[in-house]
């Protein structure tokens, strides 16, 4: 048997991402990373900013992602973003412009914990991202 | 009887219409295609988005505390309609077909005595609807800048929904757009996106033992995504709305070249006659010169 599973990620425009040979997948999830391998139980969750990781034999792919839901059923992980991209094209000015507009959001006072909590990652998996 | 060099006139003036109908057909049919393609790659998102809705709402036992978004404020009094029409006309029956749509409903509100609001987004609809319903026209919203659909315009509106909607300003949300058939049809429809209509629920009633963990709890996960799947219809009635557009001005174009057709042929025909008619008339005004001579 393999250990392998399915992945969609998708955003509104397009199918974004399809692979039937991943065996791990780290993603971004609100509550804490969660690293999803075959047979997990069927789950429901929303993302943070963060980066998905998928592993697949032949490769590692990366991506950013800034929202979105992750469901997990029947051996098939479906990652439902509005914004996403791949860290490999990773456009410097657009990260940096990211960073400065999440950190004008910062300033502002008039927004709660969670969002400040949000914001606040964004920046540092930002920043992370454009130092490599 | 118009003059020879009147119909010379009207028979080039319809010629070039006919080649500006044409060419809007060719550019139609190619942006048809695209618009097409765009719709059916949109299709998975929503897809997926509805399945874990309705995953999720399954799980909701206490509907009495579920989120609004879902099960509604419990009244019905204010409907907020959101019209979606094309930002430019010569497409055959495409505004009208939403707008009379719209309209019967808006009939019914008014004479059921709800309060009724309207947004447009898409300048024909605006135009058609202001003469009428000025009143109840909360916000008008046009994208005539953006060149493809995209999500983010989407958002924009589904933002001014969720808004007023935590505002209280309506109890019953429902769009208005045509839905793509295929090239020569185009159904206008009515989608009840708030509260969410559970028509469709039974489809797949083999799912329903399926237990999904939920992290966080089912209703801050539902809270988060009812906003985003409100956007999503928008997203998914615009792009259906685009492909329309194309199909219905490519139909109406294709008609009016061949009418236009029809017109020059009717006319070189008048032409042709009357030009005899005028050899005719001088012939006989020569021979009869001759003979009297």
């Amino acid at each position: 048997m393999s250990n392998h599973f399915n992945i969609d990620i998708v955003n509104p425009e397009q199918s974004f991402l399809s692979k039937d040979n991943v065996f791990e997948v780290v993603i971004p999830a609100v509550e804490g990373e969660i690293g999803i391998l075959k047979d997990h139980i069927p789950i429901i969750s929303f993302l943070k900013p963060g980066i998905i990781r998928v592993f697949s034999e032949s490769e590692e792919q990366s991506f950013y992602v800034e929202d979105g839901i992750v469901e997990f059923k029947d051996n098939t992980l479906s990652v439902l973003t509005s914004s996403i991209f791949d860290l490999k094209d990773a456009d410097k000015n657009f990260v940096s412009e990211s960073i400065s507009s999440a950190e004008a959001e910062l300033s502002k006072d008039n927004i709660d914990d969670q969002k400040r909590f949000l914001l606040n990652h964004k920046v540092e998996v930002l920043k992370s991202i454009s130092i490599n | 009887m118009p003059s020879l060099d009147d119909l010379r006139k009207r028979i080039t003036s319809v010629k070039s219409t006919q080649k500006i109908t044409k060419a809007m057909k060719m550019v139609a049919a190619a942006k048809l295609r695209k618009a097409q393609e765009n719709a059916e790659k949109g299709r998975p998102y929503s897809e997926k988005m509805n399945n874990v809705i309705l995953n999720l709402s399954k799980s909701i036992t206490d509907k009495e505390n579920a989120p609004k978004l879902l099960v509604g404020t419990g009244e019905e009094k204010v409907h907020l309609c959101i019209v979606l029409t094309a930002d430019r006309g010569l497409c055959g029956g495409f505004n009208t077909n939403i707008i009379k749509k719209a309209k019967s409903y808006f009939e019914k509100i008014i004479s059921e005595n709800k309060t009724l609001k309207i947004i447009t987004v898409g300048s024909k609809g605006y135009d058609q609807l202001k003469r009428q319903y000025k009143s109840y026209i909360v916000e008008n919203i046009s994208f005539k800048e953006s060149k493809n659909i995209n999500y983010f315009d989407a958002d924009k509106v589904g933002k001014i929904i969720i808004e007023k909607f935590e505002k209280n300003e309506f109890d019953v949300c429902a769009i208005f757009y045509n839905k793509f058939k295929n090239v020569i049809t185009q159904i206008p429809q009515e989608q009840q996106i708030v509260p969410l209509n559970e028509d469709k629920d039974d489809k797949d009633g083999s799912d329903n033992d399926n237990d999904y963990e939920f992290e966080p709890d089912e209703d801050e996960i539902l809270s988060n995504l009812l906003p985003k799947n409100i956007s999503t219809q928008i997203f998914k009635a615009m792009l259906e709305n685009s492909a329309s557009e194309q199909g219905s001005r490519m139909t109406a174009m294709d008609n009016a070249t061949r009418n236009a057709g029809e017109l020059v042929d009717r006319l070189t025909i008048e032409y042709n006659r009357s030009r005899q008619a005028a050899i005719t008339k001088e012939l006989i005004e020569i021979i009869s010169g001759a003979e009297s001579l």
